[in-house]
């Protein structure tokens, strides 16, 4: 039985956790990459299964949701948190059914004729209690954990299907994602980069030093000047916050203009989003969807005199809609938006979308 | 690429070895009077087959106009290389060229001359529109198509280059021996340039052309040098603003000026004009509207009658300058507030983008009209210049919200019309703008919002462009660099090789993007420009 002082240093790690959420989403902590956070969270949940009390798939999945609603509560825009949780809370499903036996392993799909004739009996209360349950878990939670730590290198491993020679590529801002992707291709091929600056934050700088130390020859450019160069360039690459469960982005700031200058002049826009980037939300919440940073960022301090007569704004996200997407790139594959959604019944289940 | 004096045509090597030779000893009006008899001799002789010629020279050159070939007659070939040959004061066309159709300065400097060639290419279009059945536009003024390419768009032609320094050597103020330091400097460029843009020339704020000066300099009135100096450092910006600067610039030069003995004051000042003009698109590009200006300027000078006293002559483009500045500049933003205002109504939200003279001064006047509106203001780096609209628009109490250029898909929902400034309004709609115009008249397409763009007449030109790399302006580098949270990312950019920074100035924005375009004539959708550039010529 896990005894008390277990129980104290679990609260405590998922404490320290959730101050480390809030203070690194405000941008004045250690800024983490998703996939970072993604890590924490799967090795949290698998600390959180191996040393909190339950007994059956129920309580586990319970305890879970409690925990998850509170860490997403902590950083609602840090939607990877969530998008673990769920990934756990259906690792738990599925082991929970597979030990009760092999007949329940084809309730993956809820198709309507099932819902029509199994009527109540899709009302899983999860109290049987297996032995082998919490073992079984934890090993699959290990599997998750393995597949996050590849998931960069699968991306990139990709790279040289979709760049060619000579190719003039644009990016924006900084992603880890396409930088791997891109230092891959630059291995074999010779291209031309060119990346955004995306003001206020100025993180392409640092994805043009990193980019330009491997060898690529890269530009960086003003926001203002992405429509300008767009007719030299032949293919978009970006990387993203959040992929949103109808095959739209949560993407940096400016990433909306570059996908309609993409669009005007018929430049394909490829995303590389691993899979726990996946959310099952929907952009229809207009003030949950959006961040805001402090407005010191766009107009800083030393503009005292007008500073306290203007509305400044300064959001973090853009809504990057599905049409404007060409092609998805993940760890199991490309994929177009139109297949997102089926995605998303694979790795969630639909009971979870709600926490 | 432009013709230059090395390709000459077969027949008139002799011309211009005794043009060469002669040149050193005949004065200046011996020698134009013997230029012009060259002409009128060549003219009957070679007319066929100069129109072939210049046919295919035409097709050599980037820049088209709607003028039609019955123009050129025997003038380019022989113009240029007769001209050419003869040394100080070369009329080398400046790279102010940005309407190639005035381009060919000698012909500017001889009105009568003109008149002369435009009766005869009446003539000769008359007969000619009856034989061929080539649809062409036949032009207002009929200038010899001399299309040359301007020299701030060759920059990766070395040859080019060459040309260059050696015109700045050439222009010196009659009577200073080439020998002395006084000459205009080459301005080098700087920084690793993307090689996408090696043909523009890339300059550094840090190292402005005044350094290279040598002091006395005789050859740069004063004036002119601050005005340089203003220019590159950016404390002059903005196209009025920098028309404006011109003009006084030269008002000054004008007052200060005195006509040499035995020199005409039209063709004397003219003259004196080149090298400033040199020094001023060396400190930074000249801009369509001050390209305009000079070229009316230069009209208005040799214009001058001959039997004019000097007094009188100043007096008289003094005032032509301050018409100018009223009416085309003054007088056009009056009249452009007024229609616009018919465009703003109470509770409309207007975006506008940097800091556009025009526009503010279309705000503030609405404001003063006492229509409810509220602003926003979208900026961007490097420039910032909507800081400065800002402070002007907040100042006079109008209620303002200001972003970035990357939150305009944030904040474009709210907004109901965008007002945008121009630099310059090309011959085929596209509108010359600011970096980041095109982005955000992309935006509100996107978002069904309309586009209005402000513009004067006299910001109108005859080029036409269809992209933003041929013809752009590429400012300092290093003013894309920023420190944050201590560290300065791109600190040593040009130590890393494949690392390049750009920073253009300028866009251009297609038509279909912009839904009216409010000018002093009247609101006019974007694809009559070229009538109104028409119907300008004509009044000329």
């Amino acid at each position: 039985m896990p005894g008390p002082d277990k129980e104290t240093d679990l609260t405590e790690r998922i404490e320290a956790f959730l101050s480390d959420l809030k203070r690194g989403g405000s941008g004045t902590g250690p800024l983490r990459g998703s996939a970072e956070t993604a890590r924490e969270t799967t090795a949290l949940l698998r600390r959180i299964t191996a040393q909190a009390r339950w007994s059956s798939a129920g309580d586990l999945m319970e305890i879970i949701r409690k925990e998850g609603r509170r860490i997403t509560a902590a950083q609602p825009s840090e939607t990877t948190v969530g998008n673990m949780i769920r990934r756990v809370l259906k690792i738990v499903r599925e082991e929970y059914a597979r030990s009760r036996g092999s007949s329940e392993e084809t309730d993956q799909q809820e198709s309507l004729h099932k819902l029509l004739t199994s009527g109540g009996l899709s009302e899983e209360n999860f109290r049987q209690h297996f032995a082998t349950l919490k073992a079984n878990v934890i090993e699959a939670i290990n599997e998750l954990l393995t597949e996050l730590e590849g998931t960069t290198d699968n991306i990139a491993m990709q790279a040289l299907e979709h760049i060619h020679s000579n190719e003039v590529i644009m990016t924006i801002g900084r992603s880890r994602t396409v930088e791997a992707f891109l230092k891959d291709a630059a291995r074999k091929r010779k291209f031309h980069v060119i990346v955004a600056e995306c003001a206020p934050f100025c993180q392409g700088h640092e994805m043009a030093t990193s980019l330009s130390k491997a060898g690529i020859e890269t530009t960086v450019i003003a926001d203002a000047a992405i429509f300008a160069v767009m007719s030299r360039v032949n293919k978009v690459i970006i990387g993203t916050q959040t992929v949103l469960a109808n095959g739209g982005l949560r993407a940096v700031n400016g990433t909306h203009t570059l996908a309609l200058a993409a669009k005007h002049h018929s430049t394909p826009l490829i995303v590389c989003a691993p899979m726990f980037k996946l959310s099952p939300q929907f952009p229809n919440e207009e003030d949950t969807f959006h961040k805001f940073v402090s407005p010191h960022e766009v107009l800083p301090f030393t503009e005292g005199e007008i500073l306290s007569k203007v509305n400044v704004h300064c959001p973090v996200f853009d809504y990057v809609p599905p049409e404007l997407i060409t092609l998805f790139i993940s760890n199991i594959g490309g994929h177009a938006p139109s297949y997102i959604y089926r995605l998303m019944s694979e790795l969630y289940h639909p009971e979870d979308h709600e926490l | 690429m432009a013709d230059s004096g090395v390709t000459d045509e077969p027949g008139t090597k002799d011309d211009v070895h005794r043009a060469k030779t002669e040149g050193k000893e005949l004065s200046k009006e011996e020698k134009q009077r013997l230029r012009k008899e060259k002409k009128q001799q060549k003219k009957n002789k070679e007319k066929k087959d100069e129109k072939a010629s210049h046919e295919s020279e035409k097709k050599k050159n980037k820049e088209e106009k709607p003028v039609s070939a019955a123009a050129p007659a025997s003038q380019p070939p022989t113009q240029p290389s007769t001209q050419k040959a003869v040394p100080a004061p070369a009329p080398v066309p400046v790279p102010v060229s940005e309407t190639p159709a005035l381009a060919d300065k000698p012909a500017k400097t001889k009105a009568d001359l003109k008149a002369e060639r435009r009766a005869r290419q009446e003539a000769e279009r008359a007969s000619k529109q009856a034989a061929t059945s080539k649809p062409k536009a036949p032009p207002n003024e009929l200038q010899p198509v001399v299309k040359r390419l301007p020299e701030h768009v060759q920059v990766d032609n070395p040859g080019v280059l060459k040309k260059l320094a050696k015109k700045l050597e050439r222009q010196q103020t009659p009577g200073c021996n080439a020998a002395t330091n006084a000459k205009i400097p080459l301005r080098l460029d700087y920084g690793y340039k993307v090689s996408l843009f090696s043909h523009l020339h890339q300059y550094s704020r840090k190292a402005p052309l005044t350094q290279q000066l040598s002091i006395p300099s005789t050859v740069i009135h004063p004036a002119i040098v601050r005005l340089g100096l203003q220019y590159s450092q950016g404390i002059v910006a903005g196209s009025n603003a920098r028309s404006v600067a011109l003009l006084h610039a030269f008002k000054q030069v004008i007052r200060d000026y005195t006509t040499p003995p035995n020199e005409e004051l039209s063709r004397d000042l003219v003259n004196k004009l080149k090298p400033y003009i040199s020094f001023l698109s060396q400190c930074r590009p000249l801009s369509a509207s001050m390209g305009n200006a000079i070229k009316y300027i230069k009209k208005e000078i040799s214009n001058i009658p001959s039997q004019c006293k000097e007094e009188e002559a100043k007096r008289k483009l003094l005032s032509c300058i301050d018409c100018y500045i009223d009416e085309k500049i003054i007088l056009a933003a009056k009249a452009i507030a007024k229609s616009s205002i018919e465009k703003i109504s109470n509770g409309d939200v207007i975006l506008v983008y940097g800091c556009s003279s025009l526009v503010n001064h279309i705000l503030c006047e609405a404001f003063e009209k006492n229509i409810k509106f509220r602003v926003i203001v979208v900026d961007s780096r490097p420039r910032l210049e909507g800081r400065e609209a800002l402070r002007r628009l907040v100042q006079r109490g109008i209620s303002c919200t200001y972003v970035l250029i990357s939150a305009v898909s944030y904040i474009l929902p709210e907004v109901s019309k965008v007002f945008l400034g121009a630099h310059a309004l090309l011959a085929n709609g596209y509108v010359m703008s600011r970096v980041g115009t095109s982005q955000i008249a992309l935006v509100a397409k996107a978002f069904n919002v309309p586009v209005l763009v402000c513009c004067e007449t006299y910001k109108f030109c005859e080029r036409v462009q269809t992209d933003s790399f041929v013809s752009n302006e590429l400012d300092d580098p290093d003013d894309l660099i920023v420190t944050r949270k201590g560290k300065t990312q791109l600190e040593h950019w040009q130590d890393v090789p494949s690392l390049g920074l750009l920073n253009l100035v300028y866009d251009v924005t297609p038509p279909d993007f912009v839904d009216l375009v409010i000018t002093d004539l009247g609101m006019i959708p974007c694809t009559s420009v070229p009538v109104v550039l028409r119907v300008k010529n004509v009044d000329q």
